[in-house]
Order: structure tokens, then sequence, then C-alpha cells
């Protein structure tokens, strides 16, 4: 049995850097290593060999209306995959870029301990478990994002925790609203109370979880927190943050709440949508006027969640899989442009476009892959984000929502106006910079090739015969949304 | 019912607080007046009318209980609370020790 293992290799992990590590970096290194490693295989593996199957694991086996419960199926074993994937690559990105900011083992602690978050999120089945392990996922958030330590970064991190605390809140009166109604905490449980309950209640919750865990996800009036958080976080947790936190915390719960629970009611996935289309073009707007690299992308991760939202409110089982591809392919390449970020940022000492310039000269390799990153992110053929945007926008058109479509075209143009203001002035622009400060090592260097080149791959999980293995399970999972239950309690 | 008009209440302190106040430290305060308020309601929804505490014990009439979940939900929360509490705390000490004022309206350096 391979679920609880998900949590038990970071968490062991994090107490092993802790314990051993003590003052010498390179065991915490190889520690953290060893586990991600691990992780991605574990999840690689459990994605492919548990393709159509849902398996569960009672904790202590203690049977489901008294104990805690671990599910997984083929949306748990994918956003796992997403995880371990950025997980692994922001490690080894990680290795030099932290040693320059400071030698330390504590930051391998703690990113062990947000995976662990994470994944618990993930594979949970229970709904205060989830909670409880969501605050391990902010806790460490909060910490990376202030792991700096200057007085911005110290700003941002308090602003996040602020409102990392009101959401948990919102989070935790909704819990105790439907624990009051069903008296019980499994989702599975819940899923089958769910059609007994009055209208007013589900809407009420429905409410709460929207405005907390829409707050996670920084959807549009819930975003101020994210610029701030995700650009004055070091490169690595920026990727980490924007590329799978918001995800795991907030869409994954998002989906597997509303769609499996209670079961994707016409109410909510109205407000997924016009949520949705409101953070595509807001986002987007905002994102434009920015000359901080990394503000500028931050802004765009707020942009391209309300993509994914606007793809799970169309609720059809075309718009949930352009939702689900888009979720991992902007894992991809937001992660690969936090990198780009960070590796200039290293490189020449600035985040500002207007500083920089003649970086295809000084560093290639971030500049080519930082060349894919912007074709996929704006949606240019052949790369992935291309196929995952026109799949959402050919379900609208199907779904007789034209204007939403013709919104998340006008969203992809700007983007692709804004990454070509990024190209031409950062990477190509006039400043004659001829020597760098710091020379980018070859980890980071593959952390980057690795996910250029998987810019590339993932789009072929589109093609007839991947996507049957790979998509169209999720789907299957999100749009037949009463089967969770029936499986999970093996009716 | 006047119970719960009450809580949410001292809910509605916390949340005005958290959104008014300009202090550090009066926003930290703020927001623990909203998890006690949450952790009250978790409580309020478990208790039942004339009902004995939930312990099973020899030479005790058994009686209906309290449902003892939402406790045990409380305990985990207040945990998590301290936790947070804690980690503010400490952010607003490193906030003190760099712009040397606790008034968020002077703490304004990121912007956009």
């Amino acid at each position: 049995m391979i679920l609880p293992y998900f949590i038990i290799i970071p968490l062991l992990t994090t107490f092993l850097v802790t314990l051993i590590a003590g003052k010498k970096d390179n065991w915490a290194i190889v520690l953290s290593f060893i586990s991600v490693t691990s992780l991605l295989v574990l999840s690689l593996f459990a994605f492919i060999t548990m393709m159509n199957d849902t398996v569960s694991y009672e904790l202590s086996t203690w049977e489901i209306p008294y104990g805690i419960i671990l599910v997984m199926d083929a949306l748990t074993s994918f956003t796992l995959v997403m995880v371990s994937i950025i997980s692994f690559t922001s490690l080894i990105f990680s290795i030099q870029y932290i040693r320059h900011l400071s030698m330390n083992w504590r930051y391998y602690a703690l990113f062990m301990l947000l995976v662990t978050g994470m994944n618990g999120v993930i594979v949970t089945g229970d709904l205060f478990n989830l909670f409880v392990f969501m605050e391990i996922a902010l806790f460490s958030a909060f910490a990376l994002v202030a792991y700096g330590s200057k007085a911005e970064e110290y700003e941002a991190a308090f602003k996040y925790a602020v409102m990392g605390s009101v959401s948990s809140v919102i989070i935790l009166i909704g819990i105790a609203v439907i624990y009051s109604a069903t008296s019980t905490l499994t989702m599975a449980k819940i899923a089958e109370a769910i059609p007994d309950l009055s209208r007013e209640l589900v809407f009420w919750v429905g409410i709460l979880f929207i405005a907390g865990f829409g707050l996670k996800a920084a959807v549009m009036p819930f975003h101020t927190w994210l610029p701030d958080a995700h650009s004055s976080a070091p490169a690595p947790i920026s990727s980490m943050l924007s590329g799978v936190l918001i995800k795991a915390l907030g869409i994954y719960v998002l989906i597997r709440f509303f769609f499996n629970v209670l079961g994707a009611p016409q109410f909510f996935t109205q407000i997924f949508l016009v949520l949705g289309t409101v953070s595509i073009i807001a986002g987007v707007f905002l994102a434009i006027g920015q000359w901080d690299m990394k503000r500028l992308l931050a802004y765009h991760s707020i942009s391209q969640i309300g993509y994914i939202l606007l793809g799970l409110g169309i609720a059809t089982p075309l718009g949930i899989l352009g939702a689900v591809f888009h979720l991992f392919n902007h894992a991809i390449f937001k992660s690969l442009l936090f990198y780009n970020a960070g590796s200039v940022e290293l490189a020449i000492g600035t985040r500002d476009l207007r500083k920089m310039g003649n970086l295809n000269k000084i560093l290639p390799v971030t500049s080519q892959t930082s060349m894919i990153a912007s074709l996929s992110i704006s949606g240019i053929p052949p790369f992935n984000g291309f196929f995952s945007k026109l799949i959402i926008i050919i379900a609208a058109i199907q779904a007789g929502l034209p204007i939403y479509a013709v919104f998340a075209i006008a969203g992809s143009l700007l983007t692709l106006a804004s990454f070509m203001k990024v190209q031409r002035y950062g990477f190509r622009g006039e400043n004659m910079i001829d020597q760098v400060t710091n020379k980018i090592g070859w980890r980071m260097n593959s952390a980057m090739i690795i996910l250029a080149v998987l810019c590339l791959l993932t789009s072929l999980m589109i093609v007839p015969g991947i996507k049957e293995v790979t998509l169209d399970p999720v789907v299957k999972v999100i749009s037949e949304n009463s089967e969770y239950m029936q499986l999970v309690l093996g009716r | 019912m006047i119970v719960y008009l009450l809580c949410f209440a001292l809910f509605l302190v916390g949340l005005y607080g958290v959104l008014t106040k300009r202090n550090l430290v009066k926003i930290i305060l703020s927001l623990g007046i909203m998890g006690y308020a949450a952790n009250l309601f978790l409580i309020l929804v478990g208790y039942r009318n004339e009902s004995q505490y939930p312990i099973i014990a020899e030479g005790v009439k058994q009686a209906p209980m309290v449902d003892p979940l939402p406790q045990a939900l409380v305990l985990t929360s207040i945990v998590i609370e301290l936790g947070t509490t804690a980690l503010l705390v400490v952010l607003a000490l490193r906030l003190f020790e760099k712009y040397n004022t606790f008034d968020i309206t002077k703490i304004r350096r990121l912007s956009g």
C-alpha cells in the first residue's frame, strides 16, 4: 500500500534533516534529494498502475465512520505527479540558488514540510484532516516567503499570513456547518448525505468554501496577497507557490469539494465561470503594466488560474479536460518562468526589465528556455499552453457561451503582448551588459532544461491514444461526480 | 439561537479588527478573536441540551452525551492557531526591527 508514503516520506525527511543535518548542509541536500526523487518515482508508478482504480486506506485500520481515510484516484495521482515534478526541479534549482542566498539546512526542512502539506491535502479523504495539512503547507509557505530576511519579504509574508489565517477561519466555520448537518467529516459520507440537506445549507457551505479556498487559489477578488508573496519569495519557492501550492490548496480542493462532494450544482459552476473570466481579464491587465519580472509573472498566475476556473465552470467533459490539462501545463511553464527570473536575478542582480539586456549572449540557456516558456504561456503552437487554451475556448463555444470564449481569446492575446514585452525589453533589451556577477551552474541550467523539454512533451498528452491513458481517467473522476462516493464507500 | 448570534457577533468583532486596525499587534489580536469565534461555533455545534460529558465510567448514570468530536477538533485548531499566532508575532517583531513602527500605513515598500 503506497498511499501513506506520500505523507511519510517528506515528513520523515523534514525530521531527519533537522535531526541529522545540523550544521552539515550537504546531508540536508542529499536527504531531500533522495526524498523528492522517490516521491516522483512513486507518484509516476501510482499514476501508471492505478489508472482507473479508486483505492482507499484506513489510517490505523479505523473504519470509515470513525477513522480518517486516504483516497487515491486518477485525479489524486495526476495532481501528485504535478507536485512531484515541480518539487524535484525546484530542489535541483535550489541547490545553487539558496547557497548563494544563505547556506542553510532550515530551507530544506521547510521545503520538505511544504511538500508534506501539499501531498497530505491531495491524498486525504477527510475534511478536517485536509484543513490540518493545509495549515502545515501554509506555515512553511509563510516562513519560506520570509526566508530572504529583507524588509519587503517580511512585509509580504505578514500580509500573506494574515490573509491565509482569515481564509482558514472561514474554512473552519464551513467545516463546522457541514459537520453540524451531516455528523461526519469523511468527504464520501458527506457526499452521500448531500441530497437530503436543505438547499440553503448547501448554498451557505458553498459560499464559505468558495471564499476560503478561493483566497488560497488567489481568484480575482481575493488575489491581493499573491503578487507580493510570490514575487518576494526566493525563486524556487516562487515557482513552488505559483506552480503548485495555489493549485493543490485552492483549485484541487475546489474540484474535489464542488464536483465530487456537492455534485457540481449549476449555481456554483456559474460562479466559477464569472470569477474565472474576471480573473483572466483583470490579472492580465494588472500584469502588463509591471516592470518587475517576478511581479509580472505573479499577476499572470491570477490570470491563468482564471482559465482553469473557466474550464471548470463550463462543466462539460471537454471544459473539464481543458481545465485539467491547463492545470498541469501552467505548473510547468510558470515554474520555468520563475526559474528564469531567479537565474537572471542571480546573474546580473536585478529583476527590473528596463535594466536587463543582451541576455541571450551571456545567459544562453536561460534566455532560450524563457523563450519556450513565453511561447507556451501565450498559447503558440506546438507548445502545451496552446492546446489547453484551445480546448477551453472550443468547450466554451460548444456549451453556448461565446462571450466567455471571446474573453478567453482576449486574455490570451494580452498575455502574448506582455510576454513580448518581457522578451523585447528584458532578454533582448538594449542595455549592453557583458559580464555576470554570478555564474549559473549546471544544476540550475538542467532544472530549466527539464521543464523546457516538458513544455513540448506534455502537449503530446492531447494526442489520441496517449489522451486515453493520461487525461481521460482524470476527467472521468471529475465529471461523473457521484462515482467518487460510491467507489470510496465500496458500494 | 441567541448563543449563535453572540458567536457570530464575536466573529464580526474579529473581522472588523482585521479590516480596520492599523497596528500590527491589534491585527494579530483580532485574528485571535476570529479564531475563538470559529472554535466556539464548533463547540456549540456539538452541544446537546441537558446532556452529560462524554465519558463512559462505572457508577455513572447513562444519559445522553454531548458530541465529543468537535471538542477534539477544537483542540487541534487551538494548536494550529497557537502556531500561526507565534509566527505572526515573530514577523511583526522583525518588521519592527526593519521599519521601527507597528503602523501598517508606514510599512509600504511593496506596491503596484
